[in-house]
């Protein structure tokens, strides 16, 4: 038997078949995980692309909308038949009157009551709204003729859209052929114009489709995400630097560390019901604000900044802390002057990843009354107010066709949204970044 | 053995102060007698494991001391003793007397913050902040409060860089980040941070171990001309550098002080064999 272990060169060995055929081998292997590699991020990529030609494909219509430019006869009889031009007078008028007045006008052909109903059906419950602001904006149109653009009907829109199709059979789609050779007619006198759909941004929610718009999930999440980050900044980075730097390593802080990482993979609901329960009930804050709203999306966001911070700081060498305790730097010093600029990249990361998550969540905003059909812009924290992602779950949920648009609409902008919130952060954490 | 007992943190310390006191009388080193620092029966454990088994070492002021040894021998262990770097390692306890000036480093009422200010070190891996080398020398003084002005910090910064004997190659571009010298040159940004609080004792823990034979040589210069001001104690694997830069040499071995003296007699008579043993090659 010879030696297995030789002390003379093994150069047989190496140039045999076997070992050719054993390296053959290994580089398949590593050919076919760098296959495995690519087929997965293929796959990955075909998904997002599908979902955003699906979600822009049906949300792109939305950012545009058709009006109706009426010549409407700001009729002082209507208005204002006194003459008084007290404003409680000219804000409690029949300025749906006006507008379905100035649009009869255009067809005086149709004189049955029936017919009549369904032509000024064509004018939304917005014109009205949109109308009354105009006159209180400025009285002096009280008496005159203006051309001016109210909204369209949802149901229209959809029509002249091509989303309601034309050929079905008219009893299975919502609108009559008479009401579309109105509409056509409209278009054909130029009195349908269609235009950059600004009630999207300017408006908050609405039963009709046409007039919903997203201020009030934007500006809710805005003040929503104000408070998280507010809270969940300064507490969730203190809490890392203390639990690194500071806090002797025991049982007990063995303890809360393994409690911090249970936390982060808790579902998000049960904050939801933390909220319910302590804010609401015990605490007595108000219902649907985003300062609770604010307050349970910083506890949940919490778990996540507290470990990127932790893995930060830890990832700071130990010769920077020597160097500044060498020195003569207080432990703080050495903190707050070295330790945490270094880590601040890091720490700003699980700060993004946490406010998107944030920004994204629903189900905890739902066990604190943050569902609510809100129309008014909240002017505060304490104020009703919804989410853009509650939003988007709500518009999804109606039944009108004008609000499948919408609601990709509403997902592009809530993508946007995200995007700007990290192109921010990642700005700050380049800045913060430094040269080793 | 009359020691008494530090833990890692001053504010834990249990140390009895009546057996401070007696080993204090029993040096019989506090009116300095020409010694910086003292160190008596000094043992340091981290956790269970005992890294010092009762080191006696006295520091003479405005010298330099040479700690050699081979590795693991505990060196690096006592010189982090000297300005409480051991604090910061949560395991580590320290007992035994160390005193500068006559006065008990690991007394309550001293501050390790202040010790750190007086006792100054540098490390084995050159460690600038990753800030300008204006920055990196300022620091100190800023947070110290030993500059009242833009001006007074300018020349704080210009002379501790001339001390460190680079100034004239960074003079120009002290805005430019620390981190980008040489290595040699970050060391000595090092040593002149150090400088720059004035404080009264530099330790220096291998401060040529990462650096070429020309670099290590403009470092060894420069702790020559330190020793006219600074109580100097480092710590080297070299032997020759021990010879060359040193007044006095202590040869640690196995967490055990074995022998201490001159320089010259260290390398040219020593007295115990495992001494010999080591600095001849034998081993280590």
């Amino acid at each position: 038997m010879t030696d297995i272990i030789s002390d003379t060169p093994k150069a047989a060995i190496y140039q045999s078949d076997d070992f050719a055929a054993r390296l053959r081998k290994r580089y398949a292997a590593e050919r076919r995980f760098k296959m495995y590699g690519v087929v997965a991020i293929g796959v990955a990529l075909g998904m997002l692309a599908i979902l955003l030609t699906s979600i822009v494909g049906q949300g792109y219509t939305a950012f545009a909308q058709h009006d109706l430019a009426l010549e409407v006869f700001f009729d002082p009889a209507e208005i204002d038949p006194q003459g008084s031009r007290d404003p409680a007078v000219i804000s409690n008028a029949n300025y749906g009157a006006l507008a379905r007045t100035a649009l009869q006008a255009v067809f005086p052909e149709v004189e049955q009551r029936t017919d009549r109903r369904r032509l000024t059906s064509m004018i939304s419950n917005g014109a009205a709204f949109e109308l009354r602001q105009m006159v209180i904006d400025d009285p002096s149109l009280i008496g005159t003729r203006k051309q001016v653009r109210i909204p369209l009907a949802s149901d229209y829109d959809q029509v002249l859209k091509g989303n309601i199709d034309r050929t079905l059979p008219e009893t299975s789609r919502k609108v009559t052929d008479q009401q579309i050779a109105w509409v056509d007619k409209l278009v054909a006198n130029g009195q349908i114009v269609n235009g950059f759909n600004w009630r999207l941004f300017a408006n908050g929610d609405s039963r009709d489709p046409e007039l919903a718009g997203l201020k009030a999930g934007l500006v809710g999440s805005l003040l929503t995400l104000m408070v998280t980050l507010g809270l969940a900044i300064p507490i969730g980075i203190s809490a890392a630097v203390y639990l690194e730097e500071f806090a002797p390593k025991n049982k007990l802080t063995d303890l809360i560390e393994v409690n911090i990482n249970n936390l982060a993979a808790v579902p998000s609901i049960v904050f939801g019901l933390l909220g319910l329960a302590v804010f609401l009930n015990a605490f007595n804050m108000p219902r649907s604000a985003p300062v609770v709203g604010g307050i349970v999306l910083a506890l949940m966001t919490l778990p996540t900044i507290i470990i990127a911070g932790r893995a930060a700081l830890k990832a700071v060498p130990p010769s920077i802390r020597e160097a500044a305790l060498g020195v003569g730097a207080s432990p703080l010093q050495v903190v707050t002057h070295h330790v945490l600029p270094l880590a601040m990249p890091g720490i700003l990361t699980g700060v993004i990843i946490g406010m998107a998550h944030a920004l994204g969540e629903t189900a905890p905003l739902l066990m604190i009354g943050m569902i609510a059909f809100i129309v008014d812009t909240p002017g505060g924290f304490g104020d009703a107010s919804t989410v853009l992602p509650v939003q988007i779950f709500m518009w999804a949920d109606s039944p009108e066709r004008g609000f499948v648009e919408r609601t990709s609409a509403a997902i592009m902008v809530l993508l946007a949204f995200l995007i700007g919130m990290n192109a921010i952060a990642v700005f700050l954490r380049k800045q913060f970044e430094r040269r080793w | 053995m009359t020691a008494h007992t530090h833990t890692g943190t001053p504010t834990r310390s249990t140390g009895s102060l009546a057996a401070g006191i007696e080993a204090r009388a029993a040096t019989g080193a506090l009116a300095g007698a020409g010694n910086k620092m003292d160190a008596k029966g000094v043992k340091v454990f981290y956790g269970a494991k005992q890294a010092l088994k009762g080191i006696d070492l006295e520091i003479p002021d405005r010298q330099v001391t040479a700690l050699i040894g081979p590795s693991g021998c505990g060196k690096s262990t006592f010189l982090r003793c000297l300005n409480r770097m051991n604090d910061t390692i949560g395991i580590a306890r320290v007992e035994g007397l160390i005193t500068l000036d006559g006065q008990d480093i690991y007394d309550r009422e001293i501050d390790p913050v202040q010790l750190r200010a007086r006792v100054g070190m540098v490390f084995q891996k050159p460690n600038p902040f990753p800030k300008s080398i204006y920055d990196n020398i300022a620091y100190g003084p800023r947070i110290h409060g030993l500059a009242s002005g833009r001006d007074e910090m300018d020349e704080i910064v210009a002379k501790s860089l001339q001390r460190a004997g680079l100034w004239n190659e960074v003079k120009d571009r002290l805005k430019e980040p620390g981190t980008g010298l040489s290595g040699g040159q970050q060391q000595r940004l090092c040593i002149a941070r150090a400088v720059a609080v004035s404080p009264e004792v530099i330790l220096m823990d291998e401060p040529c171990s990462a650096l070429d034979p020309i670099a290590t040589a403009h470092v060894e210069e420069l702790i020559d001309e330190l020793r006219e001001n600074y109580t100097i104690v480092i710590v080297t694997h070299n032997m020759q550098q021990a010879a060359r830069v040193s007044q006095r040499t202590a040869f640690f071995h196995l967490g055990d002080m074995v022998e201490v003296g001159d320089t010259e007699d260290i390398f040219t008579n020593p007295r115990d064999e495992r001494t010999q043993g080591y600095i001849t090659g034998r081993y280590g």
